[in-house]
């Protein structure tokens, strides 16, 4: 049978880390900046704070506290985040790089170094400890609310997650109301649909794409954050973050540059990547390979649909992939 | 005079255009400046002294004759997908399906080395899988070439969904292929009878696929610079609307360029299968889809440019697994060192694009004008 509220939950956990890139890459690419090396910022985000957990709990010595083992993985996902935006900013804001070009080398170099540093943290700190399971730090970030279990299934569906999870939908909702309803926002989009009329109107299009790159990538930090510290249970696995950084980028376009329609296609999106788990094949291993095109496949077909449709309001911010140069004319 | 009307610091302006000379220059400087910052960060991570870490990216890279010999191999892989994207590159059509065509490719030529092995002749099987590693990556780029043609759909995200299907199709293929059962591997494919391998030349196993490689490097130089097609490639990169108004019809170029392009990652594949590895994975291509689109883009469509940058890059890969097993880190190391690498290169265009002039260094020049007619009427 058809488990729904085994589902339910675990699909809204798949599509956290979903949620968090959408959200960052959102803000990006609405100030004009297609930033491809998301899959690398999520990879940083997570080795980051694993490093700062793993440290931490190494010099903590068994006496771990609730909040540095919060707030050192935190701080140092977002400024390991931070960095590679900046690194991406200065190439393509500065530099006036390409960036389709910049993202994809992040996305290797990211990559790379999230692989690194996962498998030789531990000969490179020189401890005696096996392998990365930080399951004392992790507890903290997957520690749900008191009564989450003793309120039935809505406790189940709606309470029963890690802090990470809640601050990744506020953080969209947050996200649309300021992209929507403010100046800031408001300035921001014109800085992503047409930047010399924006630049014409006073507004400073360098800070705004610098800080909107920035601020989108710490937010999709955050998800390769979650993804370890919280999914995962602290356990650091080399290229277990998979492919979730190019679904995220994916997801950009399936819900029309809109961060509150993604919370609802990530968690869409992360049914979809779970889906093969619950759909019953007997003995034939292979087939579930099959369920796993799931969520590329509905990509594809999104991808036709809204080009076949072609509404004004669907498209994409009009110089998005363009640097901005004032002296071009 | 007050703070707002100075003239800024700094004021970038565009460059007409450089004389190659002085842009490869510059590329070079970059290069060089890559490689100190890949040192530095080697020193950090081993303790060794700079020198003993070239020295050990050098062993790597050329050490044996074997080692060379992978090298080499290596190279031509990474040298065919970059020459596979360049025509889509060219036109502006952004190809990250690079991995998905090579792996269609490949699980092509692997299934017809499984399926035909021992009943027909060696031969008979290289040709077919041949043809149909090519047209099956052929067809894997044309459907998101078809779609960007008529409807305008994403092109960066639909090929590189593509991707994901190969993998998870390969993935399912394996599991039925697999040998023996339950090891999620493939095993090496017809090896006693080595039907559907490639022949050897002489005792070298990887030099046909060198000479291959080689070869569809030249005529793809060919194709783009004296050609037809080639031209109408280049028309269209630079803008659709004049390609429409002199005549060339733009979907249809399009989607015979992606064509190519899937067609030579496809042949791409089946030389790995067939001629080297002789059995398939899920990461097969390794992540050099998406390398080869920004070999591509740093050799600006250059032929020996992008065989120097393939080089670089697999010697450092090389080199960085080297330092790697010496020291017990992560094979991954070089993929940092790659990525440091590709940063400065890809930097290093911004100051063969700009110029930038510092306030000051302007009025000397000024001056130095304003003077200097008058110095040539005394």
């Amino acid at each position: 049978m058809f488990d729904l509220f085994a589902f339910i939950p675990r699909a809204i956990v798949q599509g956290i880390p979903l949620l968090f890139g959408c959200t960052g890459e959102t803000i990006s690419e609405k100030a004009g900046s297609l930033n491809l090396g998301i899959p690398g910022v999520m990879y940083v985000g997570g080795i980051c704070g694993v490093i700062g957990a793993f440290l931490y709990e190494q010099s903590a010595d068994g006496n771990v506290q609730a909040f540095p083992a919060i707030a050192i993985p935190l701080l140092a996902c977002l400024a390991g985040s931070l960095l590679m935006g900046l690194l991406f900013s200065v190439l393509t804001i500065t530099l006036r790089v390409n960036q389709n070009v910049v993202g994809l080398a992040m996305t290797t170099f990211g990559v790379g170094i999230g692989n690194f540093f996962g498998g030789s943290l531990i000969k490179l700190t020189g401890s005696d400890v096996p392998s990365i399971i930080l399951s004392s730090t992790s507890a903290y970030f997957s520690k749900t609310l008191p009564f989450a279990h003793s309120t039935g299934i809505f406790g189940k569906l709606v309470l029963s997650y890690g802090f990470l999870a809640y601050v990744a939908v506020i953080i969209a909702i947050i996200t649309a109301y300021v992209l929507k309803r403010t100046r800031v926002g408001l300035q921001l989009r014109a800085v992503g649909e047409n930047p010399a009329t924006a630049d014409a109107a006073g507004v400073n299009i360098t800070k705004y794409k610098y800080m909107a790159t920035c601020i989108g990538c710490m937010i999709a930090g955050l998800g390769g954050l979650y993804y370890v510290m919280d999914y995962a249970s602290g356990v650091w696995t080399n290229d277990a973050f998979g492919d979730r950084g190019w679904l995220a980028i994916a997801l950009v376009i399936f819900t029309l540059w809109r961060p509150n329609v993604a919370i609802f296609g990530s968690f869409l999106f992360g049914g979809l990547c779970i889906l093969y788990l619950f759909i019953p094949t007997g003995t034939e291993m292979a087939v579930k390979e099959l369920y796993k095109m799931l969520p590329y496949v509905v990509t594809i077909i999104v991808l036709i649909l809204t080009g076949m449709r072609n509404k004004r309001e669907n498209q994409p911010p009009e110089s998005l992939g363009l640097p901005y140069f004032r002296e071009d004319r | 005079m007050s703070k707002a009307n100075r003239e800024p610091l700094i004021h970038i302006t565009k460059r007409k255009e450089m004389d190659w000379k002085q842009a490869w220059i510059i590329r070079v400087i970059s290069i060089v400046c890559a490689l100190i910052v890949c040192a530095l960060v080697t020193m950090v991570m081993t303790g060794q002294d700079p020198l003993s870490i070239f020295g050990a990216i050098l062993e790597g890279a050329f050490g044996t004759e074997r080692k060379l010999w992978i090298l080499g191999k290596e190279t031509a892989v990474l040298l065919c997908v970059s020459v596979a994207m360049a025509p889509a590159f060219r036109m502006k059509f952004w190809n990250l399906g690079g991995e998905g065509q090579m792996l269609i490719g490949a699980w092509l030529t692997a299934a017809c080395m499984i399926y035909l092995g021992g009943k027909v002749p060696s031969v008979v099987i290289i040709l077919i899988s041949l043809i149909g590693a090519i047209a099956i990556g052929a067809v894997w780029a044309g459907i998101p070439a078809f779609f960007k043609a008529k409807w305008n759909t994403n092109e960066v995200l639909f090929t590189l969904m593509m991707n994901y299907v190969a993998i998870q199709l390969v993935a399912y293929y394996i599991i039925i292929w697999e040998n023996p059962k339950g090891s999620f591997n493939v095993g090496i494919i017809n090896q006693s009878t080595r039907d559907g391998w490639l022949p050897y030349i002489g005792s070298f196993q990887y030099l046909l696929n060198i000479l291959v490689v080689a070869a569809v490097t030249v005529l793809m130089y060919v194709y783009l610079q004296y050609s037809k097609h080639g031209y109408e490639i280049a028309v269209v990169g630079e803008s659709q609307s004049t390609a429409r108004y002199v005549g060339i019809k733009v979907d249809r170029v399009i989607i015979r360029t992606l064509l190519v392009s899937g067609g030579i990652c496809g042949l791409c594949g089946f030389l790995m299968v067939a001629g080297t590895d002789h059995t398939i994975t899920t990461t097969l291509a390794g992540g050099r889809g998406f390398l080869g689109i920004l070999v591509a883009w740093l050799a600006q469509f250059n032929s020996l440019a992008m065989v120097l940058v393939s080089l670089l890059l697999c010697v450092m890969s090389r080199g960085a697994g080297e330092i790697s097993t010496d020291y017990g880190l992560n094979q991954s190391f070089g993929d940092i060192l790659t990525g440091i690498i590709l940063f400065f290169i890809i930097g290093s265009e911004f100051f063969i694009n700009y110029r930038i002039n510092v306030r000051g260094s302007d009025k000397v020049i000024k001056e130095a004008k304003s003077a200097g007619p008058e110095g040539g009427l005394h």
